[in-house]
């Protein structure tokens, strides 16, 4: 196993106000490793304000932990050369929600194409870097001759997002990070996107971290998924026993939260769970579901549950499950499932620890 | 059909006129609210389910423009031939709209109680002032808001809150039908739920219909009882949810359904081929057609016009059948 990037106990902390100064934990304590033998999808779940997007940027290294290392290839972020760097951000591309911010509408889509090969030096000819274009945006299923040439207004959202990701897959990244890529997507278009992004760590091996609310389409595509309330990782595993048997009472909300689109199915668990996530305080101490959660008990308000690992592929942070041991080092590596691929080249089984 | 109809919808037509030429964003849709029910109305971007809601109403903006048709609303008559005065009178008290985003909808330098308290004192302006009071705060508890919620700001609430303050607002004169745009797309999930159940209760307390307009087809299944689907400006099928979605019939509906994820079995994720016309240059015959897997000799000459079977309605070659 080759640890391409990890993260060790990262935190972010957000600090404002001069006189009452406040501080949000946007990310707290968060240690896991983005294999680069075997590529795999890994959804970071949550509502709005849950740190999600805040731990994309620090995976992308736009914004420094407050505590804790962001590590690429064995190197803090912080500490790498200038032509480290430069291969690091090649290597980890970004798609954002808004296909229609990413544009200049000034400039034809092909500028978001030609401008990073040729700043990354993809080709060391014009024909080869127009061959490198049409080979991405066919993999995202678009017709060269009808996306190139166009102004951003003339292709559809969904068009326009399919551009960012034959952008992102044309740098030849290690790794993806997509911030709900599809949310402002149409339903009929979506799934392309989504197949797209399932091909990309197929054929070519590129990792996945695929930032959502919607637990739906992280089901879909994801092999390994985080779920964060308020800056914590709620619940960790593989998507089969985190989404279809959530443990965590606040997964277990979400899951039952969203509308199925089969009008005989039930919408919503019994009783009514009160609270509204945006308009809460986050307790000082203890757990911080615990004004909401149904089967709060003693110890949650006490102090702040560790991820117990109960199961093989999964671990939960609540005291429900605090006869099973604490998650090794809080290390999510160890409930993430591994992929076949490493096992196809030779790999150890079983993600090892950094 | 049903005589019963609290508004009733025929052939309406919405165009924008665009230097590039006319746009058809609505083009001859028909349909039925029935008393008490919560109507439906899915479709993508650009399908022209926004603009109808807006229309129904009269609050299109230009270059948007009434092109044709009728929107009967029950005692009135014509909501597309009022005056300013009579449109005046009707909206808020009679039709209703909680808007797609509250956060953009209510005034940012204005008090919540005092948002309220415009649109009772227009149309009821004999309220005393304690009376007045007494009605905000009963319009607040409706919606699950606390009473101080009334002393803020809309930038002090939450998204949540805010679209329930627009729920009180657009329910606060008891009108009989609801046109809800979109009303929780902004919202996550646990809280689009709470908004929703909201919605839903405050509806039935008044026996109200509702026409909720949306893209989110799980949200749909859940909450309407009919569901009608629109595409390039078209009612393409209008069903009881539950035949619906265990019998879409127009192929359309058919793929937009296997196009919805589900927590229920991984499979390959299905599209629909090709993108949504834009609504300048619909295709001719049936709009669906150069999408369509089951197209077949009619479809790109003939437009199908909509035919109604055991309760529902579809426009569709593959269903001829008695014009609706």
């Amino acid at each position: 196993m080759t640890a391409f990037l990890e993260m060790a106990n990262v935190s972010k902390v957000f600090s404002a106000g001069i006189i009452r100064r406040q501080h949000t934990v946007a990310v707290d304590d968060v240690t896991m490793t983005i294999d680069e033998q075997s590529p795999s999808i890994l959804a970071v779940a949550g509502e709005s304000g849950s740190g999600k997007t805040t731990l994309a940027r620090l995976l992308l290294g736009v914004i420094p932990p407050s505590s804790g290392e962001v590590i690429y290839r064995g190197q803090s972020v912080d500490d790498l050369s200038r032509e480290q760097r430069r291969t690091y951000l090649r290597e980890i591309q970004p798609i954002f929600q808004d296909p229609f911010e990413s544009y200049n509408p000034f400039y034809k889509v092909d500028h978001v194409l030609t401008v990073p090969a040729q700043k990354f030096q993809l080709a060391a000819t014009k024909q080869e870097t127009t061959r490198l274009i049409h080979e991405a945006l066919d993999m995202v299923g678009l017709q060269p001759a009808e996306t190139l040439g166009r102004f951003p207004h003339q292709l559809s959202g969904g068009q326009r997002q399919r551009v960012m990701v034959a952008r992102a897959m044309l740098l030849r990244p290690r790794l993806i990070v997509a911030d709900e890529p599809v949310s402002m997507v149409d339903a009929s278009l979506r799934a392309t996107i989504l197949e797209s992004i399932r091909r990309m760590k197929q054929e070519l091996g590129i990792s996945v971290v695929y930032i959502t609310h919607d637990l739906t389409t992280a089901y879909q595509i994801a092999d390994n998924i985080l779920v964060m309330y308020k800056g914590s990782v709620v619940e960790a595993g593989s998507v089969e026993q985190v989404i279809r048997d959530p443990k965590h009472p606040y997964t277990q909300l979400l899951v039952s939260s969203i509308p199925q689109p089969d009008p005989s199915l039930p919408w919503g668990a019994d009783g009514e769970i009160a609270g509204d996530p945006e308009s809460m305080e986050v307790a000082a101490t203890g757990c911080k579901f615990v004004d909401r959660c149904p089967v709060a008990f003693e110890p949650c308000a006490g102090q702040r549950p560790l991820l117990f690992h109960e199961h093989l592929s999964r671990a939960a942070a609540c005291f429900q499950y605090d006869k099973s041991p604490a998650l090794e080092g809080q290390n999510l590596d160890l409930v993430f499932e591994p992929q076949l691929t490493s096992q196809a080249a030779g790999g150890s089984e079983g993600p090892a620890a950094n | 059909m049903n005589d019963g109809a609290v508004l009733s919808v025929k052939d309406l037509r919405v165009y924008y006129d665009t230097d590039a030429g006319t746009v058809k964003a609505v083009d001859g849709v028909s349909f039925e609210l029935r008393p008490g029910e919560r109507l439906g109305l899915v479709g993508e971007s650009g399908s022209g389910k926004s603009t109808m809601a807006l229309a129904l109403m009269r609050l299109h903006k230009p270059p948007a423009r009434i092109a044709g048709g009728e929107v009967l609303l029950d005692g009135v008559g014509d909501v597309m031939k009022l005056d300013d005065d009579g449109l005046r009178r009707i909206r808020l008290d009679r039709l209703a709209l909680v808007p797609q985003g509250a956060m953009n909808s209510l005034n940012p330098v204005m008090r919540i109680r005092d948002q309220l308290a415009d649109g009772i004192r227009t149309h009821e302006p004999g309220d005393t002032r304690d009376d007045l009071a007494e009605r905000i705060q009963a319009q607040l508890s409706r919606v699950g808001l606390d009473s101080e919620v009334g002393g803020k700001f809309p930038h002090e609430l939450s998204g949540g809150m805010k679209q329930r303050v627009a729920i009180a607002i657009g329910t606060s004169l008891s009108p009989s039908v609801i046109i809800a745009d979109e009303p929780t797309s902004a919202l996550d999930v646990v809280v689009q739920r709470q908004v929703m159940e909201t919605l839903r209760s405050v509806q039935e307390e008044l026996g109200a219909s509702v026409l909720i307009v949306g893209h989110d087809m799980g949200l749909m299944a859940q909450i309407a009882d009919r569901m009608g689907v629109m595409y390039a400006g078209k009612l393409v099928e209008l069903a009881p949810v539950h035949d619906l979605f265990t019998n879409p019939q127009h192929p359309y509906t058919r793929l937009l359904i296997e196009s919805v994820p589900t927590l229920m079995a991984k499979r390959a994720l299905a599209s629909i081929p090709g993108a949504p016309p834009t609504l300048i240059n619909v295709p001719p015959g049936c709009p669906f057609h150069p999408r369509c897997p089951s197209a077949f000799e009619p479809c790109d000459s003939e437009v199908p016009l909509p035919t109604a079977q055991n309760g529902r309605v579809v426009s569709c070659h593959l269903y001829p059948g008695e014009a609706a």
